[in-house]
């Protein structure tokens, strides 16, 4: 008994320090191991991911690899841009600013398409209004072309008259045909 | 009375006349405009450069300035070598550049300029670093200045000046050697 009371008084003696020391040990531990969830989720937040990027490099055309989308441009020079998009992505620019700075840097021709602004109108605007007029214009001739049929098969005196003003002019130019001979 | 009816019946109104006309103008312009772009002043071997400004990379200078117009350098052999981060071949001869920079610098008779052909500014800073290139280096973001040298084939590519503006040769693909590229600027005289 004498021993084992010796024991409990003991024990607590001896286990303090280590007690204190797991403690510690666990709650380092926890910080750091917060410290890093915390880390990665703020890296996975910030980077932003190849679709993320792609979304906007499809609407941009490689500067130098003519009429190639930036998302499927192969080439080193086009991943350097893809990376440049998605460090701007991180920096939070929007799409828009992302293009502006394309098309300051590099000029228009890295877009898809001409921007919306001045003489680039008429690139939007003549093609269009050239087929509506292609398309007036043919329509027109079709119905011209199809009226005289018309006429000729509703009336026959007009086509009788017709006919007589065409044998009358028919006689003309035989009859002057005739004097020069 | 009934023909001439019919004659005004069958004319083009007004507004369709003014419509068409208007059209045809509007193709012109946008025809127009495409042979401007088209028609930029482009250097042919044996032939004056037309005249470009440049604007080196920060960090870059040439005479204590940080811009110029090649016209400034007239009376000196000037090198022009279009490069970009994004191309091998031109790593390959990065060094040769620099060795032979070394050569000439104190001389100030012979003039290197790298255009950097389309690239991002990490990309460009980068290789200048990695490759301690000291001689002045501005970037052709618009392609301007290799479609005045009118660029060939891609880059690395060189273009040797003369003092008086003409250009004298062009070398397509990476120098192999210093010695190559002293042979190339000795071509200038």
């Amino acid at each position: 008994m004498k021993d084992r009371g010796r024991r409990t008084k003991k024990a607590p003696a001896s286990c303090r320090l280590p007690i204190a020391q797991y403690f510690a040990f666990a709650l380092v531990l926890a910080a750091l191991t917060g410290f890093f969830v915390a880390q990665s989720a703020r890296a996975q937040e910030t980077t932003p991911s190849d679709d993320e990027v792609n979304a906007i490099a499809k609407h941009l055309y490689c500067p130098v690899c003519e009429n190639t989308p930036l998302d499927v441009c192969p080439t080193e020079a086009c991943r350097q841009w893809r990376e440049l998009i998605r460090q701007m992505l991180a920096e939070g620019k929007s799409e828009q600013e992302i293009k502006d700075y394309f098309v300051a840097n590099y000029g228009a021709r890295v877009l898809a398409e001409p921007p919306r602004a001045g003489v680039n109108w008429l690139f939007y605007l003549v093609p269009p209004i050239l087929i509506l007029g292609g398309a007036f214009a043919l329509f027109s001739a079709f119905r011209a072309w199809m009226k005289p049929k018309v006429a000729e098969s509703d009336s026959g005196r007009e086509a009788a008259g017709a006919s007589s003003s065409d044998d009358e002019y028919v006689r003309r130019i035989e009859e002057e045909l005739k004097k020069r001979k | 009375m009934t023909e001439e009816t019919t004659l005004k019946k069958r004319g083009v109104p007004l507004w369709a006349q003014i419509i068409v006309w208007a059209l045809l103008v509007g193709f012109l312009i946008m025809v127009g405009i495409g042979l401007k772009r088209a028609s930029n002043p482009m250097a042919e071997i044996g032939g004056a450069v037309p005249d470009f400004r440049i604007v080196y990379y920060e960090g870059y200078e040439y005479n204590g300035k940080s811009e110029m117009k090649l016209s400034d350098l007239r009376g000196k052999v000037v090198l022009v070598n279009i490069w970009a981060s994004w191309c091998k071949p031109c790593e390959q001869e990065a060094p040769e550049l620099e060795e032979a920079w070394q050569l000439y610098k104190d001389a100030d008779d012979v003039v290197f300029i790298g255009v950097d052909y389309v690239d991002t500014p990490e990309g460009a800073f980068g290789y200048l670093k990695k490759f301690g290139i000291t001689f002045p280096n501005a970037p052709d973001l618009q392609s301007t200045i290799s479609s005045i040298l009118n660029r060939q084939m891609g880059v690395p590519e060189t273009y040797l000046i003369d003092r008086q503006g003409v250009l004298r040769q062009v070398k397509i693909g990476p120098f192999a050697s210093v010695a190559e590229l002293q042979a190339f600027i000795g071509l200038a005289d």
